[in-house]
């Protein structure tokens, strides 16, 4: 491409004329319009833009609520209440927000979901994957920083519990957890650096989103039955078909949300965050929010507690590597009949590890965890890795417009050929 | 399809494995009690609320500050300004400095906080045999079982079963954690007299106030709700409409 005007297809004068300076209708179309997408999706490839969706719903909301909320220990619990109570809508912004987090990581626990079982993983959507970890990892941090903002008993506590788990490294441990809390226990600066985070991450999201939008653009989209698209007989324009298959899951999903803010704001929550935050008075269960308790009882069913703080990275740390633990070149688990079972079987341990995550530290949820947890590493470092060598996959479709079944075997040479120069 | 349904069990598994791992704890089961905002379509009943008011004013409110509101937030209640203003002119506040640095007194406004009882939490804890009364502006919210907890609290004061040791200065309640509560059992057969001839029995006192004290702590209450009505409704007409259009987009693909 030479310097000079870009060459708009665009007919508006004005249209045309920012475009050829600026060519983002030009790149609008190429990746949300013409943008060739295989035709045989399921639901599942709705939760990507309704987690899309979600982020600027957070963002919007985060932004009106911050400006009425005070970081300060002594006025935040109180600022939070008012704006439930005098701020115009206020309830409304503040309620969507706080079951906006649950819904968001609904929706990316789903994404990620679809993601393992249909193998969008592999080659070579490895990087687009490794950006979605980055962004489940920054959600997970600024939810963390988010709820210790309207300063409740959880918040407080759940913060104390949670930094305090870098303590666990020896030597520099302690240093780190004081640096973190900008003092010696968590306090005044140690608010006021997490709401300055708060504000920050879901914008570095955003940007990781745009990269990762980037690298989905470069290979395309897998589908249900992850062999490439072999030709424009296999792909569709995301424009008018993905969009408004989109806009329609976009409106059951708000539904749900809007179930959850409107008639149950608080079923989610816990009712001591209803409590001022008192660094004096320990609350009898400390349990942090939902979507953390499946790695809450990972690192709880360690006994030593380095052990179980590295088995809590561990345990994001293999979804990095996953695309080199499975070694399977089939992608989508409806051919592998031996890997589909074990990975339901790990959805089922995430769910038993959430759900014992919740309950005290006593029998027999202790033991049910380190099963549930051994099982949850084991599919990885195990099971995966050995599949890959003795499972025999059915017989794979030879296009996704014609699931002709012909012979069996791992997927034909080319698969990954890249859509966008076909179309 | 089938995977839809899938995906739907996985969104409802992930939904209620908190509701389960919420169990935590020893589940007590409170008194039945029915309350006019009980439900999805429920509102406060208004007379309940401001009986509940009274009983507050009269009874809870030497003790325990409901600092969130404000003698204005009465209205809300059904109050004419001019009641709501005589329940603030009831109390007196304290204001200041005037212009020559003093503090000093005069009958509480529309627009003050409700007073507090006691100074500061150290006076609070000094008169109350150590214990702090908790604020009750959002108690239904801070404690699991909300206004039916409340209710089976002020109703739940008995003698203690033999044998079983109390703290000096401490009441033996069914329902509080731990049964030994600092609160003495405050509500008597006619501690209060209503207005509309309600007789005022224990379980009458303790289910208004429950009442009031939920209004308190979700005062959007009715309007979220109605709101809500009308948000899912339109959304479903729109899921309905958009389904439509999908359909008709997608037939030329078939
Ligand atoms: C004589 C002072 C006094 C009066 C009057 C009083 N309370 Fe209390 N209340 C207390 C104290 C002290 C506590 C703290 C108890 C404890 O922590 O052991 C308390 C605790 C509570 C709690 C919290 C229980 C829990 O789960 O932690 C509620 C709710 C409550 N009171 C409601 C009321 C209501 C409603 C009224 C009026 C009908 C009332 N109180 C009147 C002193 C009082
Ligand atoms: C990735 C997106 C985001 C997530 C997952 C998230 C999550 C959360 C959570 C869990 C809470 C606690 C809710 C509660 O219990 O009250 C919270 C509070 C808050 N957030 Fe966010 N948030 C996001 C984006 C933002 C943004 C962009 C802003 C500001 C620009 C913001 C501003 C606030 C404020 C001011 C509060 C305190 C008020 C409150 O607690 O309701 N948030 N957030």
């Amino acid at each position: 491409m030479g310097i000079g005007l870009h060459n708009s297809e665009f007919k508006n004068p004005v249209i045309r004329w920012v475009d050829q300076r600026l060519p983002v209708f030009t790149m609008m179309q190429k990746e949300y319009g013409t943008f060739p997408t295989p035709k045989n999706f399921n639901y599942f490839w709705n939760f990507g833009a309704l987690a899309m969706v979600t982020l600027m719903v957070m963002i919007l909301t985060g932004v009106f609520l911050a400006m009425n909320y005070t970081a300060h220990t002594s006025m935040a619990f109180d600022s939070v209440e008012r704006i439930m109570r005098d701020v115009n809508y206020g309830w409304l912004l503040r309620y969507i927000h706080m079951n906006g987090a649950s819904m968001f990581f609904i929706v990316v626990y789903t994404h990620i979901f679809r993601g393992m079982y249909y193998g969008s993983y592999k080659a070579p959507r490895e990087l687009l994957w490794m950006t979605g970890v980055v962004i489940f990892l920054l959600m997970m941090a600024t939810a963390f920083m988010g709820y210790v903002l309207p300063w409740g008993q959880m918040s407080f506590w759940g913060a104390t519990v949670i930094t305090n788990l870098f303590s666990a490294f020896p030597i520099i441990g302690d240093s780190i957890v004081t640096w973190l809390w900008g003092g010696f226990s968590v306090d005044n600066p140690t608010l006021n650096r997490f709401f300055s985070l708060h504000y920050l991450l879901p914008f570095v999201i955003a940007g990781v989103v745009f990269l990762h939008i980037a690298a989905l653009h470069i290979t395309g989209s897998n589908n249900p039955l992850g062999v490439e698209p072999k030709g424009p007989q296999d792909t569709i324009p995301f424009h008018p078909y993905y969009t408004i298959k989109d806009s329609f899951g976009l409106v059951i999903y708000f539904v749900v949300f809007a179930v959850l803010v409107f008639f149950i704001p608080n079923y989610l929550g816990h009712p001591d965050n209803y409590i001022p935050a008192n660094p004096l008075v320990t609350p009898p269960h400390i349990v942090p929010e939902w979507y953390f308790l499946p790695f809450y009882a990972i690192l709880r069913a360690v006994p030593d507690k380095l052990g179980g703080v590295l088995m809590m990275f561990g345990s994001i740390a293999l979804l990095f590597v996953l695309p080199w633990l499975d070694g399977s070149p089939v992608r989508s688990m409806r051919f592998r009949p031996l890997a589909r079972p074990f990975f339901l079987l790990w959805v089922v341990a995430v769910v038993v590890l959430g759900y014992v995550g919740g309950k005290p530290a006593e029998e027999p949820f202790v033991t049910i965890s380190r099963f549930a947890a051994a099982y949850y590493f084991a599919y990885f470092l195990v099971i995966l890795p050995l599949l890959a060598r003795i499972e025999r996959p059915l017989p794979l479709p030879e296009s996704i417009s014609r699931p002709v079944l012909r012979g069996g075997g791992p997927l034909p040479a080319g698969a990954a050929a890249k859509p966008m120069e076909k179309a | 399809m089938k995977l839809s349904i899938k995906a739907v069990a996985l969104g409802a598994a992930l939904l209620l494995a908190p509701l389960t791992a919420r169990a935590v704890g020893e589940a007590t089961t409170y008194p039945e009690v029915h309350f006019s905002f009980d439900g999805i379509f429920g509102s406060f009943d208004r007379a309940a609320a401001q009986r509940g008011l009274q009983v507050y004013k009269e009874v809870c409110s030497t003790c325990h500050s409901m600092h969130l509101l404000s003698y204005r937030n009465l209205v809300d209640l059904g109050l004419t300004p001019e009641q709501a203003g005589a329940v603030a002119a009831s109390f007196t506040v304290t204001d200041g400095p005037n212009d020559e640095g003093a503090m000093f007194e005069r009958p509480g406004r529309l627009a003050d906080r409700f007073r507090r009882p006691y100074p500061n939490d150290n006076a609070a804890r000094a008169s109350n045999n150590g214990a702090l009364p908790p604020d009750l502006s959002v108690i239904t919210k801070a404690r699991e079982g909300g206004a039916e907890y409340i209710h089976a609290l002020l109703t739940g004061f008995r003698d203690p079963p033999p044998g079983f040791v109390m703290g000096s200065g401490m009441n033996y309640n069914a329902y509080f954690p731990g049964h030994q509560i600092a609160m003495p059992n405050i509500l008597n057969p006619d501690q209060v007299a209503y207005g509309d001839q309600t007789p005022a029995t224990v379980d009458q006192m303790a289910r208004d106030v429950a009442t009031f004290l939920t209004w308190a702590a979700e005062p959007e209450l009715e309007q979220r709700r109605a709101m809500g009505v009308k948000i899912i409704l339109f959304l479903i007409v729109l899921a309905g409409l958009t389904y439509a259009l999908k359909r008709k987009i997608w037939a030329d693909l078939h």
